[in-house]
């Protein structure tokens, strides 16, 4: 990004944040989860949706639903209707990314008070929605060859172990980490005491990836509510500052990259930490929500974002860093491996884990340090786009 | 905290405690394959593997686009690149598109092929290969060379080449 | 104070009813070297963020975002979708750039819709799947039934109606990049043959290709490039219900909201006063009476007055889709407002800041919740 045209005049701050279950399969139809989220959210915030001027959904494929314009088919149960409203889609990137779409909307000085809803179903789709990702390759040079989406993660995923020398036992980590710290969460779907030897036992899908290094799939909702900073200091005493904001999508043509390192993130993290002014995020950043469907890609985030130097990931994980209680927390809510992965709901669910982790309101899930910076960031695409929000205190 | 949300297991489903409505979509698709793929999907036919140059950087892309994907200037130039190159990335793959369990595991790699430029790979299934020689780290880096369909079978596909193989000696 | 924003830029291929020489990706690369050479930036350099419109089943592959970045210049920049037509785009452009944080913001939207095999079941899938498609297969009928109550009830003459598809038939002749343009008597529209009554198959915007290309930029940005451009002055957008069965189908509501949020912003009081000439949905002819109602800009005229009196002509006072609109540049699905805003552009442009003062562009989203988007440009 190119040099800023004007100083911020509109600082925008999350007041409120929800999230309903997240569960393999729910009763409740997309329409419903989105309502009891955002429903939650505004509780959480004491507002009405009356008092909401403009509406953000996040929701990733269509196909899952099986309904063509979801956004669309969500419009009244997200609360948009007779509001501005509109659907932001960058794949699993989405559900972060909804977060900064309503940052601008309170940026742009157009709005005060926005409401952001995510929410996913992925069990409407038989036989499993593994099958909705066949729809998302090109359809010329991948599709005829059969490709499957771990196919392309355990690519990635190789290449990374390659480069860096990098062991399963220690990408393994990853995993018993965020189950261990979903025990903890309310909405969790996949918490559990597992050990390094319950990762490297289970299924092999396509190796190097196994059933426990995957994030499940999943059906939720979250949803969070931004105001401006009047209307943030007439509502709370607490407000979480969004302070920085940033994402980059990287080529179409994956097999043309580098997949040892996320470039992508690498550049979204830098916008970010532009805006919100910070020099060395390894030492600024407080805690961290990176996002995980994949154990392996919390380390490659780190990375990405410069939390972690290049192939050092998995060393500070060995070392206990990225524990709640360590210097660097990573995933404190048990992350996609351990709450689930609905996808834009599972991003908005780590916008909201900062928001009370900033607030001191994470219960047991509390890091041990004063966190004063957090981030939140998810991915999607291609493995090809990082989307990052800064929030402070 | 108690959150909203019931969950319901797929028995349920199948015992018919959900109710629940059911459709197929029917969506079907032509897609043009354009200036770029139209020629390389009609060349791999003749065995021959293309790429587009950008004249004003100089990268060969495999795939092939009509445009610089770095530089944004239009690519003018049809290079043939060779069906050799090398495994940038491997894998094992025991599951099939639908998730169900493969009978064979199948190995598949990013190969970056020979005279495009640096790190242009291509997605492609490797045959002789033993799976533990992914899993042990000694195929990437590897030498590998394209296995085509007989002429007469090639259809202006990707699949016209059937898979990558090791080289002889390396 | 934030930023005005400024449109210094756009590029159209030409709209064509199949464009089976070309991928997508070449459309759109097309339109984005137009446009990029319109404003004098060098897109890898100068571009902050690019948003694109898209839907996925419009396009047949899932995530399409993963497709834009490299024919749009965007790789490794901040680029996402917007789900909707691509005046959402342009308005989530807009708000960008007032933010502060973007100097330079690129639209793109596209249609491929000769690519689908059978429209008509994409747009089923639209429907709500409990009650509404084991009723209805196609989104005409709801056309239909929506045309019915808005003749019945604002009292609209059906010749009224079919002036409207002569005069933009008529209007796209004189437009470079639509296909449809032709000399169709009013007499033709109302016999041709019952699509759903009262709706007519030359009452419907036949499907185009095509993709446009817009670039908006902040007061830094557009006078560091010395560029003369129409500002934008005024935006809004409201959804209504995805409950089909709960709309207004005689006079649509969030459309009329979604005006009142732009005039107030352009501070716009009277709008047949101040808006110039209009760029609005006219997907079904009727449509564009039901619009023009709905944005407030019959002044003390009847809707059939509109047409009889020649109000809505190029040469009338308030010039309706003066280069022919869906129903002679085709409908393009989700480009749709991105067509408009060009025309608008052209137009702008050639009329000057003298003669035009402001220009409205609204576009509309279809089903399952209808919604609209309106942007008024001027000097
Ligand atoms: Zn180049």
């Amino acid at each position: 990004m190119a040099r800023m045209n004007i100083n911020f005049k509109n600082r925008v701050a999350v007041i409120g944040a929800g999230l309903t279950l997240f569960r393999r399969r729910m009763y409740e139809t997309t329409r419903e989860l989105a309502w009891e989220a955002a429903k939650q959210a505004l509780d959480n915030a004491g507002l009405t949706l009356r008092d909401i001027d403009a509406v953000v959904l996040g929701t990733a494929p269509d196909a899952f639903d099986g309904i063509h314009m979801q956004g669309e088919h969500m419009t009244d149960a997200a609360g948009g209707y007779m509001k501005p409203y509109t659907r932001v889609f960058v794949g699993g990137g989405t559900g972060v990314f909804a977060a900064i779409a309503g940052w601008w909307h309170v940026a742009s000085g157009l709005f005060d008070r926005v409401l952001v809803v995510a929410e996913e179903k992925m069990s409407t789709v038989r036989p499993h929605p593994q099958y909705v990702f066949h729809h998302i390759f090109d359809p010329i040079m991948d599709k005829p060859l059969g490709v499957n989406l771990i196919w392309i993660f355990a690519l990635e995923m190789a290449r990374y172990m390659y480069k860096y020398n990098i062991k399963k036992e220690d990408i393994a980590l990853v995993s018993v980490k965020n189950k261990r710290n979903a025990l903890d969460h309310p909405a969790a779907q996949v918490a559990a005491k597992i050990t390094v030897e319950d990762v490297l036992n289970s299924e092999v899908l396509v190796w190097p990836v196994q059933r426990l290094d995957i994030s499940p799939v999943s059906d939720g909702a979250a949803a969070i509510v931004l105001t401006n900073e009047e209307y943030a200091k007439q509502y709370t005493d607490t407000p979480v500052w969004i302070e920085g904001v940033g994402w980059s999508l990287d080529t179409t043509y994956w097999t043309n990259r580098d997949l040892a390192f996320p470039k992508y993130l690498y550049y979204a993290g830098k916008m970010a930490y532009k805006m919100a002014g910070i020099d060395n995020p390894r030492k600024e950043i407080d805690v961290a929500e990176v996002y995980d469907p994949f154990d392996y890609k919390e380390l490659h985030h780190m990375e990405g974002l410069q939390l972690a130097r290049k192939g050092e990931a998995p060393i500070l994980t060995r070392e206990g860093v990225t524990e709640r209680d360590g210097d660097l927390p990573i995933n404190p809510s048990g992350g996609l491996l351990g709450v689930g992965n609905p996808i834009a709901a599972a991003g908005l669910m780590k916008v909201a884990e900062i928001f009370w982790q900033l607030r001191k309101e994470a219960g047991k899930r509390q890091v041990a340090k004063d966190p004063v910076t957090g981030l939140a960031q998810a991915w999607g695409d291609l493995m090809q786009i990082g989307t990052v929000v800064i929030m402070r205190v | 905290m108690k959150l909203p949300g019931t969950p319901y297991k797929d028995v349920d489903l199948k015992e018919g405690r959900i109710p629940y409505v059911e459709d197929k979509p029917d969506a079907k698709y032509r897609f043009s394959a354009g200036i770029a793929m139209s020629r390389f999907l009609e060349e791999l036919k003749n065995g021959r593997i293309m790429g587009l140059k950008c004249l004003n950087c100089g990268r060969i892309y495999v795939p092939p686009r009509t445009f610089c994907s770095y530089c944004f200037k239009p690519t003018s130039e049809w290079v043939q690149v060779k069906d050799t190159g090398i495994v940038n990335t491997a894998v094992v793959s025991y599951i099939a598109a639908d998730r169900g369990r493969m009978d064979k595991p199948l190995v598949v790699a990013v190969i970056e092929l020979d005279g495009a430029s640096p790190g242009m790979g291509i997605l492609h299934k490797l045959g002789n290969v033993d799976p533990e020689d992914v899993k042990n780290g000694k195929i990437f880096g590897k030498r590998v060379r394209a296995v085509w369909r007989p002429e007469e079978e090639r259809t202006g596909s990707i699949t016209d080449i059937l898979y990558f193989e090791p080289m002889e000696g390396d | 104070m934030p930023s005005d924003v400024y449109i210094i830029g756009v590029g159209s291929t030409r709209f064509s009813p199949s464009t089976p020489e070309l991928s997508f990706k070449e459309l759109m690369f097309e339109a984005a070297v137009k446009a990029y050479n319109d404003a004098g930036i060098d897109a890898r350099r100068d571009l902050d963020a690019i948003v694109s419109a898209s839907e996925d089943y419009w396009e047949g592959i899932s995530i399409f975002d993963e497709y834009i970045p490299d024919q749009l210049g965007g790789v490794l920049k901040p680029v996402f979708t917007v789900s909707g037509d691509g005046l959402w785009g342009v308005i989530h452009a807009y708000m960008l750039i007032k933010t502060g944080a973007f100097n330079i913001v690129a639209v793109e939207a596209h249609s491929k819709a000769s690519d689908i095999v059978d429209i008509n079941s994409i747009w089923r899938m639209a429907f709500d799947p409990y009650v509404i498609r084991p009723l209805i297969d196609n989104p005409h009928v709801l056309a239909g039934l929506e045309m019915n109550i808005f003749m019945e009830n604002l009292d609209v003459d059906r010749d009224a109606i079919s002036l409207v598809v002569s005069k933009n038939r008529a209007n796209a002749l004189n437009n470079p990049i639509a296909p449809y343009g032709s000399d169709v008597d009013p007499d033709m529209v109302s016999e041709s043959r019952v699509v759903s009554y009262p709706l007519r198959e030359l009452d419907i915007s036949s499907y185009s290709d095509g993709a446009v290309v817009a670039v908006l930029a902040g007061e830094t940005a557009a006078r560091d490039l010395g560029i003369d451009a129409p500002k934008v002055k005024g935006v809004g957008w409201v959804s209504g219900s995805s409950y089909i069965e709960e709309w207004d189908y005689a006079s649509p509501e969030f459309v009329w909201r979604a005006a009142q949020m732009a005039y107030s912003q352009a501070g716009i009081d009277d709008p047949y006063d101040s808006i110039d000439v209009a760029f609005i949905d006219d997907r079904y002819s009727f449509r564009e009476l039901q619009s023009i109602y709905a944005l407030g800009l019959n002044d003390g005229y009847s809707l059939n007055e509109l047409m009889y009196n020649g109000v809505i002509y190029p040469d009338g006072d308030l010039p309706v889709n003066p280069f022919g609109g869906y129903l002679g540049c085709g409908y393009p699905l989700l480009a749709g407002g991105l067509l408009k805003l060009y025309n608008a552009m052209m137009y702008l442009r050639s009329a000057g800041p003298d003669t035009v003062e402001s220009a409205l562009v609204m576009a509309r989203m279809e089903y399952p919740s209808p919604s609209a988007a309106v942007v008024i440009l001027g000097w």
